[in-house]
């Protein structure tokens, strides 16, 4: 799979409060929860966020709150991918789970700027600077979770296995 | 080659002899929790899979506390899903309003957890319960609800880093500060995907109260899970609690750690986290020229007896400051009942403090006191991120309930020696 989008970029410890606000937890609705998406981060990032944007931020990106409305916002929002130098260890468990994909690389997080157009291949985890033209190489997930992956997130997985 | 405890636990939830970090591994769980803000999802998402029964009845606890008694017609929404699933598939460890407490209060209290347990909660904040010797981790709404319906999840084995407390603990220091260095130190990212294991002298002698405000916040530093091991100190608490077959684990010597970092708790203070991130620390007396609008006691971090105890002994024969808004949360009802057999909430109450219901409402920013643009909130909870409490130009400053209770008379940050 392959997207092209333009960048929004973020910084270091981008947390899940600053994804989706608790006040807004009262609902799971994708829609709604996309009209907060990074609001305390960046208060106009739902008004011009378009489909196929992409998210790049620095380290940790999602620490804090197990919330899955985050990555469900984002979905929400329409950004077809976040790339971070890392991320925190619940949203990205959570990311798989709900088929938001997600890349780490950290040479990618530094280089990219905003307003960047970046081209990513989701299968070899090639991201490209399509400004620049230089070519990063996100880390490979293991076998186990690209089998995830590949059908769609842990519920469809669950689901085959137990047929 | 040895195993820490939490390799020993995954180990023996995956039926497996030896396990080395880095492993990914699939165990069947003790225990899988939700709450009100993460269960409604995790419930959608069971629906998917089309199942009559989940995994064991027993094994799942449903507890509304974030936004309960229900802040608004949305919350009173998601808690009905809640409480109608709790029903539908039998689910005894439901927890309604005159029974519920903040969860990770109320877990440890009814003894639903224990020593060698393996945990996952659909809530962060699920790593209190390494302060018992079980592995505990926070984790999604899909992972709970794919547990709900296996009985098991996926673990990559993580690395350890081993905290050494050394010394002897100054008054008006306790859990929260221990936990609080240690963010300083290492960073809210640098336990990142690790087990944090804390030892030493000053943490044999520490309450499980203290134990279960320093294990709470081990995700503050991104880690996977925060484990003492048990003693007597566990045994005594859990004693008459847990009713399930349990098992103590102590990491071997030669337990493989990628740091080994020790501290001495003679020379600590009260520590206070800077807005906006957990690792902005300070010694309290470094934190002394901050005005404050509200104070908040409480918490899944520091909601418990002992905590009110400590908040009880400053505050008493005092008044709150004029211009502050106390806001004391008993973690549980059991809490809040001995807290009131005790006097707590009669001091509280003469103080000019309000004692609230339990519930997460504040520490997130959900009700029950939630901050105007430009206010700042002293807090024993765990987070202070940006809007954390409320406005996003509000700030939130994190300390233990003795400095909390010391300011909340003063009406800026205060040292408890100084009141």
């Amino acid at each position: 799979m392959k997207f092209i989008g333009k960048v929004y970029k973020f910084g270091n410890n981008i947390d899940t409060d600053a994804i989706i606000p608790a006040r807004y937890l009262n609902t799971f609705d994708p829609q709604e929860l996309a009209r907060h998406c990074m609001e305390d981060a960046d208060a106009d990032f739902p008004n011009k966020v378009k489909p196929g944007d992409m998210i790049v931020a620095e380290k940790n990106f999602g620490c804090g709150s197990s919330r899955e409305h985050a990555p469900i916002a984002i979905i929400g929002a329409g950004v077809s991918c976040v790339i971070a130098h890392s991320f925190a260890r619940i949203f990205y468990r959570n990311a798989i789970n709900t088929g938001l994909p997600i890349l780490e690389s950290p040479e990618a997080a530094h280089a990219i700027n905003e307003g960047d157009e970046v081209e990513v291949e989701l299968e070899t985890g090639k991201i490209r600077n399509l400004r620049t033209g230089e070519i990063y190489q996100a880390a490979p997930f293991p076998d186990f979770m690209q089998g995830i992956i590949a059908k769609g997130g842990l519920i469809n997985y669950v689901k085959d296995k137990e047929q | 080659m040895g195993m820490t405890i939490s390799q020993k636990i995954l180990a023996a939830h995956a039926n497996r002899d030896f396990i080395e970090a880095g492993e990914l591994i699939n165990c069947k769980l003790d225990v899988v929790l939700g709450n009100d803000v993460t269960a409604p999802v995790a419930i959608a998402e069971f629906h998917k899979l089309g199942l009559r029964k989940v995994f064991d009845q027993d094994s799942i606890v449903l507890v509304p506390d974030h936004f309960t008694p229900n802040k608004d017609i949305k919350s009173a929404e998601q808690c009905k899903i809640v409480r109608e699933f709790a029903k539908e598939y039998s689910i005894k460890n439901y927890f309604e309003i005159g029974q519920m407490g903040i969860e990770h209060c109320l877990l440890p209290e009814k003894g639903l957890v224990g020593p060698g347990d393996l945990i996952i909660g659909a809530d962060s904040h699920t790593c209190t319960y390494g302060a018992l010797g079980a592995f505990a981790t926070g984790v999604g709404s899909t992972d709970m609800a794919a547990a709900m319906a296996t009985g098991e999840a996926w673990f990559k084995v993580p690395e350890s880093i081993k905290f050494i407390y050394n010394g002897k603990t100054p008054r008006w220091v306790g859990g929260k500060d221990f936990i609080l260095h240690a963010i300083g130190d290492i960073g809210v990212d640098g336990a990142r995907y690790m087990s944090m294991e804390f030892t030493g002298e000053a943490i044999s002698s520490l309450s499980i109260d203290n134990r279960f405000s320093m294990a709470n916040m081990a995700i503050e530093a991104g880690a996977k899970n925060g484990i003492i091991g048990a003693d007597e100190i566990t045994m005594d608490y859990i004693k008459g609690r847990v009713k399930r077959p349990y098992k103590v684990y102590q990491s071997d010597p030669d337990a493989v750690y990628v740091r080994t970092i020790e501290y001495d708790v003679a020379a600590m203070e009260p520590v206070v986290a800077f807005p906006h991130l957990p690792e902005n620390t300070r010694p309290v007396s470094q934190a002394t020229d901050v005005s404050i609008d509200q104070v908040v006691i409480g918490s899944c971090t520091n909601g418990r007896i002992e905590d009110l105890e400590v908040a009880a002994s400053i505050l008493k024969g005092h008044k709150v400051h004029s211009e502050i808004r106390v806001i004391i949360l008993p973690g549980t009802q059991a809490i809040y009942l001995e807290a009131m057999r005790r006097g707590f909430v009669e001091t509280f109450i003469e103080a000019g403090a309000i004692v609230s219901t339990p519930t997460c409402g504040p520490c997130l920013g959900g009700h029950m006191g939630i901050l105007a643009k430009g206010e700042k909130a002293l807090a024993t909870t765990n987070r202070n991120f940006v809007g954390r409490m409320g406005h996003p130009e509000s700030e939130v400053y994190l300390c233990n309930p003795a400095v909390a209770a010391a300011s909340a008379i003063k009406g800026k940050i205060t040292p408890p020696w100084e009141v």
